[in-house]
């Protein structure tokens, strides 16, 4: 019977029931359950119960969702230097998953899950796709990452949950994806859009017509793209592609995705409420505006997120979707507030391959950090200045140097790097400082 | 017994040589000979010259990273067999040679060999137990500077 349900034309999934609620009734929802999740972060989280007590705040204090800009902002920096568990709200045997991503320096930051936070999540992801018009019967091709990072489980719960065939692929191995695409009658794939490309230049490599595959849905996330690279891989490809944005701080992939109009993400915001900060004075400003987006987790219980920075430039946008959704959208995020890089979906700060290199050398030779993209993959190539405390005379033993630079950098960040030795007084220092970060990858 | 050498790192790229070779040549310092060392992505250009000093000095202030490496400098018979004798010798003695690079002079009939050896005393000693001859100073190297 639900294999008849889906988000298309006048219809929608059952799941999708939240995404049309009437607005008076869910700004309703929002403040009950904003005021019940500032409850529970201020009675079990120190630090947040912390910043309230200066502010002379208390969760009584909270009488509207206009209360909320009172409140203090959570950042990136919060988790880590809580690491690992000093911001879950939950006590370990409620806990039933941990996810962890890169935090600014070597130490990951970890998310914690309750049951009811994995729940929530499914919930979202279920939605997610059912707005992207997949159903009962569609075959999914989840070739996220699996394991630490969010996307593999996030995407694999929620498409299973739907009803969907999943085919928990996980990242990677692009003959075996191909295969997979060609053999299993996939519908639907879900990966980085820079990835898809490069499968879709592999598949002309290896002589398969991708548009005659059943393929008709893609669900690209865990990056930045752009309009331009939707059209390329709409036009190459004959399938629909639709952006879906998470974070794993707020719960991993789900958090807002693409309708069939493709004009914004809506944001599941009976779960995450969404405000767009001004970039000078830190303050919300208009519907409309740009501006960094600031989450709150209204429902999360395991480590609930309070105003958190997400660095993300986005607007909200105020006007209703042609498809009749009630919750809004946001744009569609291009760029960020701070220098957090995201390379093959995995977030990496440039301070982390600084660390590196001192704790490789004992001494900071002036680098720059090369993005590029070929063939769909991004790469990274760490330009070091030899120093005289580096050189050698012998090929061999500043070939081990680059092997224990790359070595050191990989263990850091999680990601393989080309580390390439170049000669001193070659990287452009302007005002004596040198940019470190040149990134030529085009979306 | 031993020379001084010095090696600059050089990236792998058009014009890489030809900047400390410029600086070189302004100062009016002649090289005695040299050898470059190449990979894929980096170059090393080592150089023997007579003021290696003050040639070190000229590279430096000019931006070159410069490593100044003890070699020792023989003479070869220059016949089939040649080199192989000295290596003999060296090899019993358990030395590894990292690297090495030829030439010769126009006034004599003798090969020049530089060598970078992992343990440079002891090849010295295995090599002048052998009878080589082992150039002590650079003034052996006969070209003279004006």
């Amino acid at each position: 019977m639900s294999e008849l349900w889906c988000d298309q034309g006048q219809g929608f999934h059952p799941a999708s029931t939240s995404d049309y609620l009437p607005v008076p009734q869910l700004r309703d929802l929002q403040l009950r359950r904003l005021k019940s999740v500032v409850r529970r972060a201020y009675d079990h989280v120190a630090l947040f119960r912390q910043r309230m007590d200066e502010k002379n705040l208390t969760p009584n204090s909270l009488r509207s969702l206009e209360d909320l800009r009172r409140l203090p902002f959570t950042q990136k920096s919060d988790l880590r230097d809580t690491y690992p568990f000093g911001m879950f709200a939950s006590p370990m045997q409620e806990v039933v998953r941990v996810h962890a991503s890169s935090g600014t320096t070597g130490k990951p930051i970890v998310v914690a899950y309750t049951r009811e936070d994995v729940a929530v999540w499914t919930s979202v992801m279920v939605r997610s796709f059912a707005a992207c018009g997949l159903h009962q019967g569609d075959i999914i091709q989840n070739a996220y990452g699996y394991g630490l990072f969010t996307g593999g489980l996030g995407a694999h719960y929620g498409a299973e949950s739907l009803g969907a065939t999943v085919i928990p692929i996980s990242g990677g191995n692009t003959q075996r994806q191909i295969m997979v695409l060609k053999d299993f009658g996939v519908t639907a794939i879900c990966c980085t859009p820079s990835y898809f490309l490069h499968l879709l230049d592999q598949c002309q490599a290896l002589g398969v017509n991708i548009r005659e595959l059943p393929l008709r849905a893609g669900v690209f996330g865990a990056e930045p793209w752009t309009e331009a690279m939707r059209l390329r891989i709409e036009a190459e490809s004959n399938i629909e592609a639709f952006d879906i944005y998470g974070l794993s701080e707020i719960i991993g992939p789900g958090v807002a995705i693409e309708c069939g109009h493709h004009t914004g993400l809506h944001m599941f915001e009976d779960h995450f409420y969404p405000e767009i900060i001004d970039l000078e004075t830190d303050q919300p400003v208009p519907d409309g505006m740009e501006g960094e987006l600031v989450l709150t987790t209204l429902t999360k219980r395991g480590m609930p997120m309070i105003r958190y920075r997400t660095h993300d430039i986005s607007a909200i946008i105020p006007e209703e979707c042609p498809c009749g959704r009630t919750i809004r959208r946001i744009e569609r995020i291009a760029r960020r507030s701070d220098d957090m890089l995201i390379i093959r979906g995995v977030n990496m700060f440039p301070s982390q391959i600084e660390a590196a290199l001192l704790a490789i050398e004992g001494t900071l030779p002036h680098y720059q950090i090369i993005l590029s993209r070929e063939q769909g993959l991004d790469q990274v190539e760490v330009q070091v200045e030899v120093t005289p405390e580096l050189f050698s005379d012998r090929v061999s033993a500043l070939e081990d140097l680059q092997t224990r630079l790359a070595r050191g950098i990989e263990n850091s960040i999680g990601l393989r790097v080309a580390v390439r030795l170049v000669e001193p007084h070659t990287i452009q220092r302007s005002e004596g400082k040198a940019k470190r970060v040149i990134d030529r990858r085009t979306l | 017994m031993k020379i001084h050498q010095l090696s600059l790192f050089l990236e792998n790229k058009p014009g890489a040589m030809s900047a400390p070779c410029r600086l070189l040549a302004q100062a009016g310092l002649n090289i005695i000979t040299l050898s470059l060392a190449d990979t894929e992505k980096f170059g090393i250009l080592r150089l023997i010259l007579r003021d290696w000093e003050k040639a070190r000095q000229i590279l430096e202030k000019g931006g070159c990273v410069v490593k100044v490496t003890e070699v020792v400098a023989i003479e070869v018979p220059d016949r089939p067999g040649g080199l192989l004798e000295i290596l003999d010798g060296v090899e019993k003695a358990g030395v590894n040679v990292e690297y090495m690079y030829a030439f010769s002079l126009r006034q004599s009939h003798k090969a020049l060999l530089v060598f970078r050896f992992d343990h440079p005393d002891a090849a010295i000693e295995a090599l002048l137990q052998n009878g080589v001859t082992v150039l002590d100073s650079l003034a052996a190297f006969g070209r003279s500077e004006e």
